[in-house]
Parts: C-alpha cells; sequence; structure tokens
C-alpha cells in the first residue's frame, strides 16, 4: 500500500477492499520500522477498517438477482 | 448309448455336486459379468431389504437378487412388467439348487444406448482436452457475484441460496433461470452460462440441478452445455445430481460438486465465521504491533532522559551553586584575613597619627595662643596689643590672659 495522497474514508470501502488494506496495515506494522506518529495513525486506520469490517459482516444481507434477457431484475421466486 | 454302471462306487453327494457346478460358473468370467435384457416379473421386497425377481423373455426365465446395499442405491422404481437391462454375474442358490443372477445395477432399458452415446461423446471432448486438469482454474476465496445456472423453481435453488446465505451473505447473486430438462433445456443452459459471463461477469458460476433419472439429467451431457462450461470465463462449479451421478458437465467444470449444495459450499470456501476469526486476529496482532512498538519507544525514551539527565539545567545550576558557594566562601577568608591586616595597619597609622598630633605637644608644655576676639592664632608679638585679651590653650584646657609688655626678641 503506497502511499495515497488521501485514503479513502473507511465508511465508504467495500469488505474486500477493507480487509485487503487491514491485511497490509497489518503487514507493515509487524514489520515494524515506521516511525511511531505514522504507525499510530496506521493503527488507528487500521482499527476502523477492522470495525468496518465486522459491521460488513453483520450486516451483510444476501443479495439475489435474476438475469432476464439483457437485464438484470430483482428475484422474486424465493418462498 | 451306453449302460450306467450300476455298481461303481457313489462319488458326489448333492451338495459337493451343487458345489462344483457353482464353481464352474463362477470361474466363468463371462459370467461374472454379463448385461441381461429382460421384463421384470415375481417382484418381491421382502423387510430384509433385499429384492427377488424374474427376468424373462419369451423363451426363458432366470431368477434375480439384488442385495440390500445395492437396492438401496438404486433410483429406478422397479415394478413387475418393466423392461429392463440388468448387470451383475451369475451363481448357483445351492440350497434349490437354482442358478441365478445376483445383480448390482438394473437400467431401463434404452439406457444403454444412451450411455453409449455418453461414452463416444466424452471420448471426442476429452480428446480435444476439453477435460484436461491444466485447464481447471482456482476457485476464488471471496466471491463477490456468483452466478447460478438452474431452475428458478426447484429445490436446489433454493438449497444453493440458503447454504450461501448461511456461509457467506456478503455476495451478490445472479440467477440465470432456465429449464434443467427437456429438449430445451441445453439451449437455455448454453444462453444462461453465455448470458452471465457477458453481462454479469461473476467470479465464480454453479451449474446446478437436483437428483433425477438419467434421463432427466440428461441435458447435462449435451455437447453444446459441455462446451459452454468449458468456454465459460468464470470458473464453473457443477452440482447436478447426487454423488453417484457423473454427467459431461462435470468433467468441463473446473471443480466438480456432487450436489447443488456441496456446489454452493465449494463456492463459497471462507465463511463469515472465518473471516470473524481472522479478523479478531488481525485485530489482535494489530494491538500486539503498536503496543511492542510504543513498549520500544517508552525504553528509547527513557534511555534518553537518563542521558539528558546528565546535562539538565538543574543539574547545572546545582553545580554552578556549588562553585558559587566555594568561591564565596573563598572570598570571605580573603576578606577576614585582609580586613585583620588592615585593622593592624590602622592602629599603626593611629599611634603616628596621635604623635603628629598638636595635644601631644601641648602635653609637652608648649601651649597655644588664640586672640578671643576673633580666634585667630598669635604666632608673632606683633599679633598681641597691650591689653588685648587672649586665650591660652594648654594640655587640659583653657585660661584667658591679659597682654601686659609685648616685647620682640630683638628688644629683649
Amino acid at each position: 500500500m503506497s502511499k495515497s495522497p488521501a485514503p479513502k474514508p473507511v465508511g465508504e470501502l467495500s469488505y474486500e477492499a477493507a480487509f485487503a488494506e487491514l491485511e497490509s496495515i497489518v503487514a507493515v506494522l509487524e514489520e515494524g520500522g515506521k516511525p511511531l506518529e505514522e504507525s499510530m495513525k496506521l493503527f488507528e486506520r487500521a482499527q476502523s477498517l477492522a470495525k468496518r469490517c465486522s459491521e460488513l459482516l453483520e450486516e451483510a444481507d444476501l443479495k439475489v438477482r435474476q438475469l432476464s434477457g439483457e437485464e438484470l431484475t430483482g428475484f422474486e421466486g424465493e418462498e | 448309448m451306453s449302460q450306467p454302471t450300476l455298481f461303481a462306487s457313489v462319488q458326489w453327494t448333492v451338495t459337493a455336486l451343487t458345489r462344483h457346478l457353482r464353481g464352474v460358473l463362477e470361474s466363468d468370467p463371462a459370467l461374472q459379468d454379463v448385461w441381461v435384457t429382460g421384463e421384470i416379473s415375481n417382484l418381491s421386497r421382502p423387510t430384509s431389504g433385499h429384492l427377488y425377481f424374474t427376468l424373462k423373455d419369451a423363451g426363458a426365465s432366470l431368477r434375480c437378487v439384488m442385495w440390500k446395499t445395492d437396492a438401496a442405491r438404486m433410483k429406478l422404481a422397479l415394478q413387475d412388467g418393466l423392461a429392463v437391462e440388468a448387470h451383475g454375474r451369475i451363481t448357483i442358490y445351492e440350497p434349490a439348487g437354482q442358478y441365478q443372477l445376483v445383480a448390482d445395477l438394473i437400467r431401463p432399458t434404452g439406457e444403454g444406448a444412451l450411455y453409449q452415446e455418453f461414452l463416444r461423446l466424452k471420448a471426442v471432448l476429452e480428446a480435444e482436452g476439453l477435460f484436461d486438469p491444466e485447464r481447471k482454474r482456482p476457485i476464488p476465496e471471496l466471491p463477490r457475484r456468483i452466478g447460478i445456472v438452474t431452475s428458478p423453481s426447484g429445490a436446489a435453488l433454493r438449497d444453493m441460496l440458503d447454504t450461501i446465505r448461511r456461509r457467506y451473505p456478503l455476495a451478490d447473486v445472479v440467477l440465470a433461470p432456465s429449464p434443467v430438462q427437456g429438449v430445451d433445456a441445453p439451449a437455455a443452459l448454453v444462453a444462461g452460462l453465455r448470458g452471465l459471463n457477458r453481462l454479469v461477469r461473476p467470479d465464480v458460476i454453479l451449474l446446478a440441478r437436483g437428483g433425477g433419472s438419467i434421463e432427466d439429467l440428461w441435458a447435462f451431457n449435451d455437447e453444446l452445455v459441455v462446451r459452454a462450461v468449458a468456454e465459460s470465463e468464470a470458473p464453473v462449479i457443477s452440482g447436478v445430481g447426487h454423488e453417484t451421478d457423473f454427467t459431461l458437465c462435470d468433467f468441463a467444470a473446473d471443480l466438480r460438486a456432487p450436489t447443488p449444495t456441496a456446489a454452493a459450499e465449494l463456492a463459497t470456501p471462507i465463511t463469515l465465521i472465518d473471516l470473524s476469526a481472522g479478523l479478531a486476529n488481525y485485530q489482535s496482532r494489530i494491538a500486539n504491533a503498536i503496543v511492542s512498538l510504543i513498549n520500544q519507544n517508552q525504553i528509547e525514551v527513557s534511555n534518553l532522559e537518563t542521558r539528558l539527565r546528565y546535562f539538565s539545567p538543574a543539574r547545572r545550576i546545582q553545580t554552578d551553586r556549588q562553585r558559587l558557594d566555594d568561591l564565596a566562601r573563598r572570598a570571605l577568608t580573603g576578606l577576614v584575613h585582609r580586613a585583620a591586616l588592615e585593622s593592624t595597619r590602622l592602629k599603626g597609622l593611629a599611634r603616628r597619627l596621635e604623635a603628629l598630633s598638636p595635644l601631644a605637644v601641648l602635653e609637652r608644655g608648649y601651649a597655644l595662643v588664640t586672640r578671643a576676639a576673633d580666634g585667630g592664632l598669635v604666632t608673632r608679638v606683633a599679633e598681641a596689643r597691650a591689653g588685648a585679651s587672649l586665650r591660652v590653650r594648654v594640655s587640659d584646657g583653657q585660661f584667658g590672659v591679659t597682654v601686659a609688655k609685648p616685647k620682640s626678641v630683638e628688644e629683649a
């Protein structure tokens, strides 16, 4: 994760994106060698990423759609 | 025609003879792997679970038995009058002295032809490399979008959706509804596979249908469907029928699942529970990393503090104060010394001063004469007129006098 000028707000990240970033921060922090202040920022970011992931996991609700010809429509046939 | 030998010794018991005949039949490989066609009659299914029936055609009949374990695996509902093809081995039931077929597989007549077609097509596609292991692609661990090609009304779809919802509800599912049996099925299955790839670009596609007879599953052996599976951009997991059913789609798919539910499980290899555990693990690893970083920094800081204390102004002040005290002490000592010296000198001076004092002269008998009128010192006769009042100062006091006969030294 090279420094992007303005990281995306955590609340806008998909689960995959949040998890991938969390994963890379863990690697950076475990490797060590970053200045404390930067590490603390990474830590805070990682915490909100983890929180975001947990929330997404808790809220997750399977979305089912149906391919009708060339179009995606809602699928009501479950029940 | 020869006469039997009447008095020869008995060579066989019935049991021995029957056993011998059984051995003859069972040692003939051709009789141990036979397909027999015929019509079922005298079907009986006692509580033991074994199946007993007779296969017959216009000219003969054959006793058959199917043991419980094989009977339980059979999907075909047997009934008297059904034309079937039975596979098994020929043996003799010794107690009855009756030869019989021990069947392990029974299928409707005509299915054999289907199977031949299955084998032919399989060989063709295999030769083309459609089933090569190198073609198999890995199934993504965290699918964002899962395509499903199956019947919208079947239990298979419900099972798959339930499974995905339970295991990995983060995924989006797009269903390409398609009949899964009948003449329209192959074309619809192909359209579903292609449509999903072109319009939805799913991470993985489930091609599934629930169990059924081999004819029911036949669309999944259709050449066009099998080719569409092989051509799919997204990896395909097939889950057709039951565990024992193999279709050509299973061979072409990137992964074969024994059932639709199993296909949904294979499409979601990582579940919510795994993810939560992984998250917790990451959280604790991050906390550990940061705690150890902070500890390390604290140690460095306290090391620096120790070193800094040595150079601190407080310490400097202390040192300076000490030096100051030292200087003060030394200054004072000097001063006292000096004062003593001065005092000695002072005493000497005082003594010398005393020697110079006019009073000392007066002690020696001299007097000091001043005019009473203006206090001026009288040092010459001319200054003392007769009758003038003068004051005479001697060593212990003074007194007044009046001038009587002033006379200069020359005159005297």
